[in-house]
């Protein structure tokens, strides 16, 4: 919010410089966003007395001397504005100036003539009739006579002025206004706030008094009313134009501005009724009804309900409660009588309204954030005082103050120093805490270590306790008194991560080791991404959470699967020139309960990996797969594929491990990959192979212990078997086989595949070298050739193999 | 015989100044060493010599035999080393050829930046927790102290998934998930994946944040600066420090912004702290009481201290990454970069 720092000074007599109050109101929790600086981009501008003028021939220029005090008597300044005249103070950009914008003035020939500057007109100056009256006429700014030849323009014309924009905190709407921050100013500086003055007269011949009443009171606890008869409309003082414009808000007419400036002032936002407007000349404050209508002051028209409050007269809807008034019931130029409204309404309320409307307005924003009563009383006297001061009207004798009976005194309750010491963990001094909170307008008296405290009545967010207040006490007295200690007083713990936390850990490395690079994606993705991996509809993966309000519709499902996001990353890298590279991500997929989604679903870990480029074929991704197994203590079977959409029917696998299956893995199928988001005639050449396991599934498979295999003493016996199988023969099968022909089989390694030559049609030859793994005592050469028949002839019963 | 000795030295000594190569050695061994050999042959000729001068002769003939062998073999070491030499000269390789290795992975730099987190609270004693990413709305906002409609909602936009179902908008509810599970002594960290509707070049809609939550007796807000304080010097270097500012947040009372000293210029003022000296990287506070008893702790007995950590924010500073988009493009050049 806008505070200028002239309008503090109203307040606190502020003796330090706006840069020292910023870091001030930063170190007491004041953020300020930006420091304005009125006078910025203004230099050696000054008030010149036109001392002489002249018309240059054939031009529409005039040649001036100009008075700039101790600038220069006697300036030669030529201007082209026809309002100059000879004994006009009036901006003087003198040579080497700068204006606004960065406008940079330099003494050069006009039409031939010297001129060392430019007389400037207000607009050039970056003021309006509001900053400074008479600044848009057209031509030169005609300053008063009163000024001073060569005084610093921003001086004169109250540019010499910085605007604090401070981001206040949503524990502290008291602050959301001039009046708060110097308050907390005046904390800051341990001095008195001058309160703007609050008396009126009221008019005694006037018998119409506001008839109020207020059906809603748990909306509304507190609505005050007070009519004001005769207005008189007018320009509104200068001094309350100037505030409003440094804030952004340009004058209007005198009671606008009142309420204008109420706000701003106070933080109150206030509403002013045509009394003759409204039905019965009463107001009563109801919920409205089921379909109810109201057309706001800006013509839109919104279809109520029994959750919006609204203000009624006698008969229909004339405001939106705390949004927006109506447009049957607003001041005009004709309005002759008015009643002001004053009043709390409840901010979750008004939220509410503002959000289901979509009516957002400055009075809504005040409302959300909190309006204590105490405001809302101060608003009314200072509103009727402003109407009294600036000559609008006569005041009735009385308003209408309806409330719920909320407290008319602040909170109060004890606190023990050593309580808030124990908080802060440091020892401030009792008087330095009475101070403090003194300071901060809480009523506090000391009895030993207890203080009897009462907040100011606006600080409706301090709650009962030592930590409210601690903080209070803290950020005054400052956090640079903190003295950093390490748990002095806490029991020691042993920390560090669970069993599950360290494999998630060892399995990322594992896939870095394979050479992926981890990625991170988002958690949502659209069904488009379900589409382009062919999930079919029906398929458990369809069955997804949807986002109530998603950013976009493309990201409007919480992830069933990790592969379209992982695709989409390879995608993304061969559009940028990445032709080759692995990626993992280990991520949650969500699983809802039920749909629609009643209770928290089921957040399942995946494992998805992706290898793209030349070198990579479904063998080097299964050697990934591999050692994954290996590393964790497992061991993989692989069996073709069933119903992976995404993956080529021959070049994909299940992953089963201990019968289950726990993923799949292979090459990304063709009918996926033709329609891959890649230059067309290119896509066909990419080689992508893509794999998804379910993390959670295989760490519950992982071997809870290990123990050792004993180390025979005696070596391995290896041997070379040149089979002949059917081309249609499973390499697996055929090392099941060997390996369960035998229990001294060891490794065996398939290291040659050759087709075509003796080899008959529809066959292949494949070489396996076996190890033979003694454990008793060392083989012979006998015991390997019955170890081999043996093989021999259970390949050629069960997968009718013969030997080469 | 002392002369024939002599004469066979002669020739001896120019055939072995002859040899070039093993092959040559090898047939110098012939005609002279070998049993059938030149030497040999005197041997056999000892006979003929008288019984008197034997001795000496045979004496003679063997020194004359140890020489020949010494003179061998030091030509035989000789062209060892020669032929070593060509070997060598031959095998030699241009080492500054590329290498031969295995394609690097690499972990991603939130990951690496996060375990590097974890590990220093960790050694503080730390556990580490992981909650739910989709939560309710009385973990995430009200058993938090943020009731319904309470204006700090709108600090965070949320995502919905049902009524009082939502993306968790901060890693917060891991301390009411980890207080209702456990008593004090409690100190816990919980990382995690969060999400907020919004997104721009500074916001993602999800990103990583890390809670830490310590409840047991006595914490003070000097025990919160004192941890933090050892946290940024693991993170930032031994001579980073902690400032606190006030805040709000509704969890902690009081509450604290922290920034840390600006590890770029030490404090001076540079384009990273924006001239001001310090760097904002974290908020925190005491925890508030009714979040305390929300969760069945009695706040008269025990206090605690939290703190909420952007982890992109401290990947961003220590790696020098100015867009968050970065992170989540996931270019492999990038990726690529990065080691713990």
């Amino acid at each position: 919010m806008k505070v200028p720092f002239s309008w503090l000074k109203q307040y606190v007599d502020i003796d330090i410089s706006a840069e020292e109050l910023e870091k001030k109101l930063f170190s007491c929790g004041f953020e300020v966003e930006e420091l304005i600086d009125l006078s910025a981009g203004i230099n050696r501008v000054v008030v010149g007395v036109v001392t002489e003028c002249e018309p240059i021939e054939g031009t529409h220029l005039s040649k001036c001397k100009v008075d700039c005090g101790s600038y220069g008597k006697d300036i030669q300044i030529c201007t082209g504005a026809s309002n100059v005249y000879v004994g006009m103070h009036t901006p003087a950009a003198l040579d080497d100036s700068t204006l606004p914008g960065g406008v940079h003035i330099k003494a050069k020939p006009l039409r031939g003539v010297d001129s060392f500057g430019m007389l400037c007109s207000g607009e050039e100056l970056g003021l309006n009739d509001d900053l400074f009256p008479g600044s848009e006429v057209y031509g030169l700014l005609d300053l008063p006579k009163d000024t001073e030849a060569g005084t610093d323009i921003c001086k004169v014309v109250g540019l010499d002025d910085y605007i604090f924009d401070i981001s206040v905190t949503a524990n502290r709407p008291d602050c959301q206004s001039v009046l708060g921050i110097s308050r907390e100013v005046a904390a800051i500086l341990g001095k008195p706030v001058k309160m703007p003055a609050l008396d009126y007269t009221v008019q005694g011949d006037i018998t119409e008094k506001a008839n109020i009443t207020v059906d809603a009171p748990d909306l509304c606890p507190r609505y005050i009313g007070h009519t004001v008869h005769d207005i008189t409309f007018a320009q509104s003082p200068a001094w309350m134009r100037r505030n409003l414009a440094l804030c952004g808000i340009r004058g209007i007419s005198n009671i606008v501005d009142i309420t204008n400036y109420i706000m701003l002032e106070l933080g109150q936002p206030m509403h002013a009724f045509d009394l003759d407007l409204l039905d019965e000349k009463r107001i009563v404050v109801r919920r409205a009804n089921e379909g109810e209508k109201i057309t706001t002051l800006d013509s839109k028209e919104f279809t109520l309900n029994p959750n919006n409050l609204v203000i009624c007269d006698g008969k229909k809807p004339v405001a939106l409660a705390g949004v927006m008034g109506g447009l049957n019931s607003g001041i005009n130029e004709n309005t002759k009588n008015l009643l002001f409204e004053s009043a709390k309404f409840m901010r979750d309320n008004i939220r509410k309204t503002a959000r289901s409307l979509g009516q957002n307005t400055d009075a809504s924003g005040f409302y959300e954030k909190g309006i204590s009563e105490y405001t809302t009383e101060l608003a009314m006297a200072r509103a009727l005082h402003l109407i009294q001061e600036l000559g609008c009207g006569k005041i009735a004798p009385a308003g209408c103050d309806v409330s719920a009976g909320a407290s008319r005194e602040g909170r109060k309750f004890d606190v023990k120093i050593t309580e808030i010491n124990n908080i802060l963990g440091i020892e401030v001094p009792a008087d330095e805490v009475v101070k403090i909170l003194k300071n901060l307008f809480f009523e506090v008296a000391q009895d030993g270590d207890t203080l009897h405290i009462v907040a100011p009545r606006w600080r409706e967010d301090i709650e009962i306790g030592a930590p409210d207040i601690a903080e209070e006490v803290i950020r005054e007295y400052g956090y640079e008194h903190i003295k950093p200690t390490f748990l002095k007083d806490a029991a020691v713990t042993s920390g560090g991560l669970t069993a599950d936390q360290r494999q998630r850990s060892k399995l990322k490395n594992i896939m870095c080791a394979q050479g992926c690079c981890e990625v991170s994606t988002l958690g949502f993705y659209s069904d488009a991404e379900l589409d382009m991996l062919r999930i079919a509809e029906g398929a458990p993966e369809r069955r997804v959470i949807r986002l109530i309000n998603p950013i976009s519709a493309n990201l409007s499902i919480m992830r069933s699967l990790l592969a379209p996001s992982l695709l989409n990353v390879v995608v993304n890298n061969i559009k940028r020139g990445n032709y080759e590279g692995r990626i993992f991500e280990l991520s949650n997929i969500y699983v809802p309960k039920q749909i629609p989604v009643t209770e928290l679903p089921d957040e399942i870990p995946h494992l998805c990996f992706a290898a793209f480029g030349d070198g990579e074929d479904f063998f080097t991704v299964k050697g990934i797969v591999e050692t994954l197994a290996e590393s964790f203590g497992l061991h993989f079977e692989y069996r073709r594929a069933e119903n992976v959409p995404y993956l080529h029917p021959g070049v994909s696998a299940d992953v089963i491990c201990d019968g289950k299956k726990v993923g799949s893995f292979g090459k990304l199928a063709n009918e996926v990959l033709k329609n891959l988001d890649l230059v067309k005639d290119s896509r066909d050449s990419f080689n992508i192979l893509l794999g998804e396991i379910d993390y959670r599934a295989l760490s519950e498979l992982f071997p809870k212990t290990m123990r050792y295999t004993p180390v025979s003493e005696f070596p391995a016996v290896s041997r070379d078997l040149a089979l002949v199988a059917d081309e249609a023969t499973l390499c697996g099968d055929i090392t099941s086989v060997i390996s369960d022909a035998c229990k001294y089989v060891g490794k065996v390694e398939l290291f040659d595949i050759y087709r075509g030559g003796q080899i008959g049609e529809g066959k292949k030859s494949m070489a396996f070298k076996i190890d033979f793994a003694p454990a008793e005592k060392a083989l012979s050469q006998e015991d390997v050739n019955g170890f081999v028949d043996k093989i021999l002839e259970n390949l050629k019963e069960k997968l009718n193999i013969e030997i080469r | 015989m002392e002369e024939i000795i002599r004469a066979l030295r002669e020739q001896l000594d120019a055939a072995l100044a002859n040899v070039r190569s093993k092959e040559e050695l090898s047939e110098f061994w012939q005609t002279f060493m070998s049993k059938k050999g030149k030497i040999s042959d005197l041997m056999k000729n000892l006979g003929k010599v008288s019984k008197e001068e034997r001795p000496a002769v045979g004496k003679l003939i063997n020194e004359f035999k140890e020489a020949a062998e010494a003179k061998y073999r030091e030509v035989e070491q000789k062209l060892d080393a020669l032929e070593t030499e060509r070997r060598n000269r031959e095998e030699t390789v241009d080492i500054t050829l590329p290498a031969k290795k295995a394609a690097k992975g690499a972990l991603h730099p939130i990951t690496i930046t996060k375990n590097e987190m974890i590990n220093v609270f960790a050694g503080m004693g730390f556990d580490i927790y992981e909650g739910p990413e989709i939560e309710d709305d009385d973990h995430n906002f009200t058993r938090l102290n943020v009731a319904k409609n309470h204006p700090a909602r709108d600090m965070q936009d949320t995502f919905y998934v049902a009524e009082d179902i939502i993306l968790r908008t901060h890693t917060s509810p891991g301390q009411i998930r980890v207080m209702d599970a456990q008593k004090p002594p409690i100190k816990v960290l919980v990382p995690g994946r969060v999400f907020r509707s919004d997104s721009d070049a500074t916001h993602s809609p999800m990103f990583h944040q890390m809670e830490g939550l310590v409840v047991d007796k006595h914490i003070t807000l000097c025990d919160l600066q004192g941890m933090l304080d050892k946290f940024v010097q693991n993170i930032f270097g031994e001579k980073v420090r902690t400032r606190l500012r006030p805040s709000y947040f509704p969890f902690t009372e009081p509450s604290v912004e922290v920034d840390v000293s600006c590890f770029e210029c030490g404090g001076k003022g540079c384009g990273l702290c924006k001239h001001t000296g310090w760097i904002e990287v974290l908020g925190g506070g005491i925890v508030h009481r009714n979040v305390l008893a929300n969760c069945g702790i009695d706040p008269e007995e025990y206090s605690g201290l939290a703190f909420g950590i952007g982890i992109e924010r401290i990947a961003m500073l220590k790696y020098g990454i100015n867009n968050i988009g970065l992170l989540f493009e996931n270019d492999l050049r990038f990726l690529g970069q990065f080691r713990d």
